[in-house]
């Protein structure tokens, strides 16, 4: 079982949206809905002034709202990892789990089952790392597997400042910002 | 506890399906790349960066565009710009077949006609205007990947006025101004060893907003490892929000700024000494020429404080000659646009930092001969003594002079072709002029992959296929490492489009010209010039990128020191040459313009999602920017009752009234500016996405400032105010 996260270094990211566009081809997300997103928080007033970026998406939490929620079952966790998915054979479009998900990732698509982030798990069985990861010019995305002390994520979040994202909510998420 | 609870959850969904077999689920997707999946080795033409990649397709339907791994340029990965690529192919608004201006009954419109006709149609008019007026009267006006065919087409017949809007729009002042002190431009890829720098300082420059693929990526590797960022520039960049230190400069007062560095740097004895006595000359009357301009004194102009400029050339100084002032790229700014170049190039002079590791590295191209083929003879008359003696220094056509030159009964220009570049979008203030040359003008071809503002001029447009579909000439491009990248057409050409070099073959057979273009298929030229340095197409089309090892060293030595192609053999401090033709020999800082009562400076520059105007209309990175936002600072916003959201025009000197524009208010901006992205506000009227979305600013622009050297357009004196849309 692996203990998979994303890693981002906000120090890096300038919020291009290589991201967004490599996952809407990779995953042939229809128009109009997106697996990821970024977001720009300005803070301060001219000339003293901070701004991150963030690259933002399902956060695959460890504790999923989502999926203890889910009446079907389709919302589940992939092969025992964190990696949370929708099996669309089994989704009847009930939008419980869109109201359970502190982070707004999941949409409807038009063929009526709810879809998300998948951490690219077709590409993670393969060695891979997930799209937006691999694109990024920045270099400022990180994945892998806490639970391997040598991975990268594992490293970074030993030796860096980090946060998550609505961390209160008791989901555990698995996304990580480096500050 | 954690792990317990998603291992339970298999069974949940066990149960949740068994109790719910009446619930009815819905079909999935297959997985990506679970079927059949073909690659094809493509070179990115959504910039000029040209990034070598990989075009996916799964059981033949197009999937992705990624980079290649070997590639220089893009570091294996393209920029959002190139990871959208495929938009460009899928665009539904392409040209599709060749069009005839016709007039029926008073009215003029584009004929759909076969390309025999079209072709046929321009090779009569070349043909008449040779007989007419001489055969030197054509010109070209060109940016992108298969401009050279039509330079070689025009070439042959005896026409060798050529102009590319990125010299006298964008890098012209910069290539002139290094030319002048290093006998040698900085080149495309930026020659900037940002990856080893300690120290970079960005004039103006948004690396980040612009997405050049590898400057992003060293520029971020120098973030990461703690380099020092100093970045000047009056709004607040994604670049500024990265750097140590951010100057928000007055707008238009960075050579004041420069001469102040250059004052610190040579006073409290920071410059690279032996570079300096070793290979510069006019050390002396710097010193002397910058003696005034102390930090104290460029606070009244630029409004920064003098420990901030003191502090920043220390940093400057301290890391050299790992640190540099980025040249910039996009310069054509306020009219001193040489000068202000020249200064950034003396700056980083008496940092040492040519050929140094950190500085500027020394770029190398593969030696690639060309396929053995007639030479055009040499021209005939001096054409840029024709059309642009006022600018001698210009080392480049000027292309708002090639278009004046389009003008009148004894113009010089009888004939234009346009390939890939939008001019009413591109030269600001053009339009005017452009219709008076259009109607003077004996032919006008455009040769566009989509109906631009510049096809609706045209006497025949000619559909070129999309980059994802053609063979262009190998890329070559000086890097750190020399090496070549090929693009494949990866998808048959969608209705009835052409690559330029079938295009431009065509014609020529037709104008008895066929022996300067003496192949069948381009492919005859690419495997012929890769046999010559050991590789083949048939290798490239597995590898798509190939490097080769270098000649010389990266960085220069004391065994190997650098030489310096400028009349001194040295690096001109001083440059006699400007002298010589009555321009300032050291760089004289001009207070700007400034914008008067109730006006704003415009500022524009890029978006990461699009390049300029030719992208905006891709589905793909249109649906991830399909508007840009006219930047407020929140005072000026509420000044004129506007909020985030809102709708406003700009509303020029002259009285020209912009598109709406979706109002952001944002600190981002100071009180005294507006921002907004370049590339939109199409008119074209065939781009159904962009058309009328959006605010351009090169139709604001009435307040061009000419380079005097370079003859380029500054555009930053636009003062405009605004109104509720
Ligand atoms: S920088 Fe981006 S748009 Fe330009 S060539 Fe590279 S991938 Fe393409």
């Amino acid at each position: 079982m692996s203990h998979y996260a994303m890693v981002i270094d906000t120090r890096l990211c300038i919020g291009c949206g290589d991201c967004v566009v490599a996952c809407k081809s990779e995953n042939r997300t229809p128009t109009g809905l997106n697996r990821d997103w970024v977001v720009e928080q300005t803070r301060g007033r001219y000339p003293d002034l901070t701004t991150e970026f963030r690259s933002e998406r399902c956060n695959h939490c460890s504790h999923a709202t989502c999926v203890l929620c889910c009446p079907t079952g389709a919302s589940h966790h992939w092969q025992g990892s964190n990696i949370v998915l929708v099996d669309a054979d089994r989704c009847t479009g009930c939008k419980a789990c869109i109201a359970a998900c502190p982070y707004d990732a999941r949409y409807i698509t038009p063929e009526g089952y709810i879809d998300k982030c998948t951490f690219c798990h077709h590409r993670v069985a393969k060695g891979l790392d997930p799209a937006c990861v691999a694109t990024c010019p920045t270099h400022c995305m990180h994945f892998g597997d806490l639970d391997q002390a040598s991975s990268r994520v594992a490293e970074l979040l030993g030796k860096r400042d980090y946060k998550t994202l609505l961390s209160g909510t008791g989901n555990r998420p698995n996304v990580y910002y480096l500050t | 506890m954690k792990r317990r609870d998603f291992i339970k959850l298999p069974g949940l969904a066990a149960l949740g399906v068994a109790g719910g077999g009446l619930l009815s689920g819905c079909q999935s997707r297959p997985l990506p790349g679970s079927g059949e999946v073909t690659v094809t080795p493509t070179v990115c033409e959504i910039c000029f960066w040209k990034c070598a990649g990989w075009v996916h397709a799964e059981n033949g339907e197009p999937w992705k565009i990624t980079g290649n791994a070997e590639d220089l340029h893009s570091g294996g990965r393209l920029c959002t710009r190139g990871s959208g690529g495929l938009g460009a192919y899928a665009d539904r608004d392409r040209l599709r077949q060749p069009m005839l201006r016709v007039e029926e009954k008073g009215r003029q419109r584009f004929k759909p006609v076969s390309w025999e006709e079209a072709l046929s149609f321009i090779a009569e008019r070349m043909e008449q205007i040779g007989e007419r007026h001489g055969r030197d009267r054509l010109a070209l006006l060109s940016h992108g990947s298969g401009g050279g065919q039509f330079k070689r087409l025009l070439n042959a017949f005896g026409s060798h006025i050529f102009a590319q809007p990125s010299y006298a729009q964008c890098r012209g002042p910069r290539q002139v101004a290094f030319a002048l002190t290093y006998g040698e431009d900085v080149g495309s890829p930026d020659r900037t060893d940002m990856a080893n720098a300690r120290c970079i300082a960005l004039i103006g420059s948004h690396i980040g907003e612009n997405l050049h693929n590898g400057q992003v990526q060293t520029l971020s590797e120098a973030i990461a490892r703690d380099a020092t960022l100093i970045t000047v520039d009056p709004r607040f960049s994604v670049a500024a929000g990265k750097s140590r230190y951010w100057l928000p400069i007055g707008p238009g007062t960075d050579i004041a700024l420069l001469l102040a560095w250059m004052h610190v740097l040579i006073n409290e004895d920071l410059y690279d000494h032996r570079f300096v006595e070793q290979h510069t000359l006019g050390f002396e009357q710097l010193r002397e020429h910058v003696q005034s301009f102390n930090p104290e004194w460029a606070w009244l102009e630029t409004g920064l404080e003098p420990e901030r400029i003191r502090a920043t050339a220390h940093e400057l100084g301290r890391h050299a000659p790992a640190s540099l002032v980025h040249p910039g790229r996009h310069t054509t700014w306020y009219g001193d646009d040489t000068q202000r170049e020249r200064a950034i190039a003396i700056v980083n002079a008496l940092l040492g930092n040519w050929g140094q590791q950190g500085g500027f590295y020394r770029p190398e191209k593969v030696e690639l001969p060309a396929y053995p083929a007639p030479k055009p003879a040499k021209p005939a008359s001096d054409w840029k003594a024709a059309i642009q003696a006022d600018h001698p220094l210009a080392p480049k056509g000027i292309s708002h002079k090639v278009i004046e030159a389009c003008i009148g009964d004894q113009a010089q220009v009888k004939g234009l072709f346009v390939y890939a570049t939008n001019l009413p979008m591109t030269i600001p203030g053009i339009a005017d002029k452009l219709n008076r040359a259009a109607d003077d003008l004996e032919l006008m071809v455009v040769v566009d992959t989509l109906p631009m503002e510049v096809t609706g001029y045209a006497d025949v447009i000619l559909p070129e296929c999309s980059y994802l579909e053609r063979h262009d000439d190998l890329r070559n491009s000086p890097e750190r490492e020399p090496s070549l990248a090929l693009r494949q057409p990866a998808f048959e050409p969608l209705h009835q489009s052409k690559p330029a070099w079938w295009m431009a073959k065509q014609l020529a057979e037709r104008l008895g010209l066929g022996e300067y273009f003496p192949w069948q298929d381009y492919t005859e030229v690419l495997d012929w010039q890769l046999q010559q340095v050991g590789s083949s197409l048939e290798e490239m089309e597995r590898i798509g990128v190939k490097t080769f090892p270098r000649k010389t060293g990266l960085y220069f030595s004391a065994d190997d020191p650098p030489s310096f192609r400028t009349a001194s053999g040295k690096v001109e401090l001083y440059s006699q040459l400007l002298a010589d033709y009555g321009y300032d020999p050291l760089p004289r800082y001009t207070p700007p313009q400034q914008p008067g009562e109730g006006y704003y400076r415009m500022l524009y520059g890029r978006a990461p999602a699009h390049t300029f105007g030719r992208t905006t209309n891709n589905p793909v990175l249109f649906e991830l920017m399909p508007e840009n936002h006219l930047w407020l600072h929140p005072i000026t916003a509420a000044d004129h009752g506007l909020k985030s959201g809102d709708y406003a025009r700009m509303k020029n000197r002259v009285g020209v009234r912009g598109n709406p524009i979706r109002v952001r208010v944002t600190e981002r901006v100071s009180p005294r500016d507006l921002f907004l992205a370049h590339g939109f506000g199409h008119k074209a009227g065939g781009l159904r996405l962009t058309d009328g979305v959006g605010g351009d600013d090169g139709e604001m622009m009435d307040n061009i400032k000419i380079d005097p050297i370079t003859g380029s357009t500054g555009m930053r004196a636009t003062f405009v105010t605004l109104e509720k849309a």
